[in-house]
């Protein structure tokens, strides 16, 4: 029980918007696509929610072909960015409409409407109109229309992007729970990583409109197969530099040290080494053989956490530390780094330890 | 904060004086004459309600102000579906919508009383282009000189060809303004195009579909022009509308007494009517 997609592809006037993409998509966990805007998630959706054509390729649900099935007869439901409701229907008569035009009785259509809008909370709403509605009890309206109706997939794109932060945390926690044990396909996109980790499940990445990678998602985030895997899988950015390993010894503009771990297999040559801001710390700590001085250029603040960014060599660095630091804007600094916690990858991108 | 202030009166004040010379003072005329008898000389008798209870009762009105209905009835029944049809066919975007916008604003560019020569000499039997072909080609006997049904179907015929660009272009207008995320979440429901259309888009063409079809019922009504041109009424009387039967009373006949009450009650019926579908269309947004 699956959606696949095999190699689909999507072309507009001659360019090519989604290169030869190959996905099985498995119920029972979130599957997310994570990428940065225009990475192709909402074109990747829509192309398998059949809204847009596919230039080639096949798209499987349960095994059934449903390329030339249109997009009103594939059961599928779909939740926006932004909040889409029939405005001119009251929230009762929003959720109820799939199940209408599907022709389902009366007394099982509002059995099913009454169990969404609980789940949702949206009980005491159900006969006002979509402009009566907060922000958030509107996206909770869209939603619960995706849950009361029986879909083989359901494709929720960006959900929680335009909802204010607390609503965000309160509904993302909710999110898995309402999709458990519905038997969808569900297909979660987002650009932020932190969402990505929280929902768990499978994660694809998403870079210029092919997927980067694909498994599961905190095996992604801890094994990057390449430097755009990592640098899209990271917020702040992944810190990278290039290496030179020669001997034992791994060298970083006048810096080095003994490589160990992965790195210590390598063959000498050239390198790139990618650190998360996590791991690059303004104090020293287990295993932290590497210290590097840089300049502190931005600060920033956020509440537990403090972050640095600072210019090393040719690059530039962020570093992330829970508690506050005293940093001096246009100052030398010494931040540390634990080289086993580093990914090397390859001169064309590719991992190796 | 509450300021007290008479200020605003001087900023309504021009605009009272323009509604008052081109409105009330004219109105206010017929009223005068509505109420009394003239001969002339600026001689005036007080009449009382006579014309009113004369123009109520007479047959001639009430059969001009079935013709008018059914003609407005008519245009209504057929300019507003056509329009929606034909604003949901045209195109939403690309090269096709400007040319498609000109070409339905053109008919309504041309002056009424040209629009009413043309379908004139266009329905001719012996001379106009549609008259003859009807004639002499399909050999359908078709006169709207002597046959009162050639006169109406000419007479709907014109006004559907001169004012059902008004109901496409303002239908269009609430069609383009549904975003497309609607028509997106209809085919996920698994909406038909029927559905489409009842639940989606009638809805957002509502507001401008009531002022389309307010707009066409107070022109319809009121509509002089073109029938007077085209037909002058006839045959016989069988076209003759309420603004046209009153042009005959007030100029031809000079009874300007009778032909003041009819304005007036003319303008009643109107405002009633207007005032009725208004409040009818409008009420579900109220509750």
């Amino acid at each position: 029980m699956a959606l696949e997609i095999n190699n689909i592809t999507k072309v507009v006037q001659g360019v090519t918007h989604i290169k030869p993409t190959t996905l099985t998509l498995r119920k029972g966990h979130f599957n997310v696509l994570l990428g940065e805007t225009g990475a192709g998630k909402t074109s990747l959706i829509k192309m398998m929610a059949g809204l847009d054509p596919i230039a080639s390729g096949q798209i499987l649900m349960e095994g059934e072909d449903v390329t030339a099935l249109s997009t009103q007869k594939r059961k599928i439901s779909l939740v926006h960015q932004f909040f889409v409701n029939y405005p001119h229907m009251t929230v009762f008569e929003n959720i109820a409409s799939p199940l209408k035009v599907a022709g389902m009785a009366k007394s099982e259509i509002a059995d099913r409407v009454a169990e969404a809008a609980d789940i949702l909370q949206l009980g005491p709403m159900l006969q006002r109109r979509p402009h009566e509605l907060s922000g958030g009890q509107q996206q909770r309206c869209a939603l619960a229309r995706a849950i009361a109706k029986e879909s083989r997939a359901v494709f929720l794109d960006e959900p929680l992007a335009n909802l204010d932060y607390k609503l965000r945390e309160e509904l993302r926690e909710q999110l898995p729970e309402l999709f458990a044990g519905r038997g969808a396909v569900v297909v979660y996109a987002t650009s932020e990583p932190e969402e990505a980790l929280l929902l768990g499940g499978e994660t694809a990445l998403m870079v210029d409109g092919s997927v980067a990678q694909f498994g599961t998602t905190a095996d992604i985030y801890r094994a990057p197969a390449s430097l755009t895997a990592a640098s899209v899988f990271s917020d702040p950015p992944i810190n990278h530099a290039p290496v030179t390993k020669r001997g034992d010894a791994m060298h970083l503009g006048n810096l080095s040290w003994t490589a160990s771990g992965d790195a210590a297999g390598l063959t000498d040559g050239d390198y790139v080494m990618a650190v998360r801001p996590h791991h690059v710390l303004p104090h020293t700590h287990d295993g932290a053989d590497v210290s590097l001085t840089g300049r502190i250029g931005v600060t920033e603040l956020s509440g537990s956490e403090s972050s640095a960014h600072f210019s090393f060599g040719d690059n530039s660095w962020v570093s992330l530390a829970h508690g506050t630091h005293p940093y001096r804007i246009g100052e030398d600094h010494d931040f540390f780094l634990d080289p086993t916690t580093c990914f090397y990858f390859a001169p064309d991108g590719a991992r190796v330890g | 904060m509450k300021t007290e202030n008479q200020k605003a009166w001087f900023f309504v004040a021009p605009v009272l004086l323009l509604v008052a010379f081109n409105a009330i003072i004219p109105m206010m005329t017929v009223v005068n004459y509505s109420v009394q008898e003239t001969f002339g000389d600026n001689l005036f008798f007080w009449e009382g309600l006579t014309w009113f209870e004369q123009i109520l009762r007479s047959e001639r009105f009430h059969a001009a102000l079935g013709r008018q209905f059914f003609f407005t009835f008519m245009i209504l029944i057929i300019e507003v579906p056509l329009g929606i049809a034909i604003a949901l066919a045209m195109p939403r975007q690309g090269f096709w919508v400007p040319v498609c916008l000109v070409l339905m604003a053109l008919p309504m560019l041309i002056p009424w009383n040209v629009v009413g020569a043309m379908w004139n000499i266009f329905a001719l039997p012996d001379i106009g282009l549609l008259g003859y072909f009807l004639n002499h080609v399909l050999g359908i006997n078709y006169d709207m000189t002597q046959d009162p049904v050639a006169a109406w179907i000419t007479i709907i015929g014109m006004d559907v060809w001169h004012w059902t660009s008004l109901v496409v272009l303002l239908a269009y207008a609430g069609l383009v303004s549904i975003p497309d995320a609607y028509y997106q979440a209809a085919k996920i429901d698994g909406a038909s195009n029927w559905s489409v259309f009842r639940y989606i888009q009638l809805p957002k063409m509502k507001n401008v579909l009531t002022i389309a079809i307010l707009l066409r019922f107070m022109d319809s009504f009121n509509i002089y022009t073109e029938p007077f041109v085209l037909t002058g009424g006839g045959p016989g009387n069988s076209t003759t509308l309420l603004s046209i039967d009153l042009v005959k009373i007030a100029l031809g006949q000079f009874d300007l007494g009778p032909a003041a009450a009819m304005s007036l009650i003319y303008f009643a019926i109107t405002l009633f009517v207007s005032w009725l579908f208004y409040t009818l269309m409008t009420k579900d947004d109220l509750n």
